[in-house]
């Protein structure tokens, strides 16, 4: 573990800035978590296997759609095909982060990679690309921390809270119908553009027609074809 | 309780596998980079669209279908209260609103007594 050349007690200073600016984002996770966690209960997971899923997928939507075809008696091949196909985007914050963290320890990356969130990604790479003095490989992945430990702990917190009081809400309050709504509010901000609105209305009209198809595989392939649709948009409005 | 439709060997590999390969795609580019100077163009191209097709997916047949068969119409509470939160969503970008909207939309739909 080498410091930074520009002084002591920066780790923590930066540490700090990273705990600083992750607890505006906190309290959006808290619903979140707590959805996820009945539905997980819901779905047949016991205590543990819920616990575990939240701390080590850290993932909340692609939980909810896997937990949904457990529920639906998927085959084991599909759910997590589903769950991966969700967590597709980060595939790009990887690389995004990667060229910042090019130079960190493997154990580091380690670190960095499973606490990579939508959130993490955004906070740090606004640091390191608006700063002259930025320096990813040093403090920066101290703020980085700062900014992934608050959020994984408020996520599990959340979801143990969905998990104990999971089995005792009342069916007539419907909650499961909050899973929907929260994608959608995930969606909204992630329309931008006429070939994103392409790929979203495809992915619909597949996903409502493929409803039946054999081993649940709807999702999954609405998915994937809902994205060559927007591909295709793209490359022929060029 | 509930039991599990999956056994309980076959729920830990959903969780093992989903846990392990959601960490493969997020270490991917970050263990690549020194091999790799940049994203092949045509990957940033199909990843640009993930979010609005995943998500899309997963949220219409849960608006269209009740109980398992499609409702277009006005008797189905969750279509038009989904139509509700879509406004809400689209016009305030709020996670917290679209719930709060939503969640109300269904709850008034399905105790108002119905003429």
């Amino acid at each position: 573990m080498s410091g930074s050349a520009t002084g002591s007690g920066e780790p923590r200073a930066a540490f700090r800035a990273g705990v600083r600016d992750v607890l505006p984002a906190l309290p959006a996770n808290v619903p979140f978590g707590i959805i996820a966690g009945v539905a997980t209960v819901g779905a047949g997971f016991d205590p543990a296997q819920a616990t575990a899923f939240a701390g080590m997928l850290f993932a909340g939507a692609a939980q909810v759609a896997a937990v949904e075809l457990v529920d639906q008696r998927a085959p084991v091949v599909v759910v997590v095909a589903t769950a991966l196909v969700v967590n597709l985007r980060y595939l790009m914050y990887s690389a995004s982060l990667g060229a910042h963290f090019r130079d960190l320890s493997t154990r580091w990356k380690l670190v960095v990679a499973f606490f990579l969130l939508d959130v993490t990604y955004a906070l740090s790479v606004g640091r390191f690309e608006g700063r002259e003095d930025a320096d990813p490989t040093g403090e920066g992945r101290w703020y980085y921390l700062g900014t992934a430990l608050p959020l994984w702990g408020t996520w599990i917190a959340a979801s143990l809270v969905g998990i104990v009081f999971g089995a005792r809400v009342p069916a007539g309050w419907q909650l499961d119908f909050a899973i929907p709504l929260l994608f959608m509010g995930l969606l909204f901000p992630a329309l931008d553009g006429g070939p994103s609105y392409v790929a979203a209305g495809a992915a619909g009209v597949l996903a409502v027609a493929g409803f039946g198809l054999p081993f649940n595989v709807g999702i999954l392939a609405a998915a994937v074809g809902g994205i060559l649709a927007g591909v295709l948009a793209e490359v022929s409005l060029r | 309780m509930t039991r599990a439709p999956l056994g309980d060997a076959s729920v830990w590999l959903v969780v093992l596998a989903a846990s392990a390969g959601t960490f493969a795609i997020r270490l991917s580019f970050i263990a690549l980079f020194g091999r790799l100077e940049r994203v092949p163009p045509r990957l940033e191209l199909a990843l640009q669209y993930v979010p609005a097709a995943v998500l899309t997916a997963l949220v219409a047949p849960r608006l269209v279908y009740l109980d398992g068969a499609l409702a277009l119409g006005a008797g189905n509470e969750r279509l038009l209260a989904g139509l509700v939160a879509a406004v809400v969503a689209w016009r305030t970008e709020s996670l917290l609103w679209t719930i709060v909207v939503g969640m109300a939309a269904l709850w008034t739909l399905t105790w108002l007594p119905v003429g």
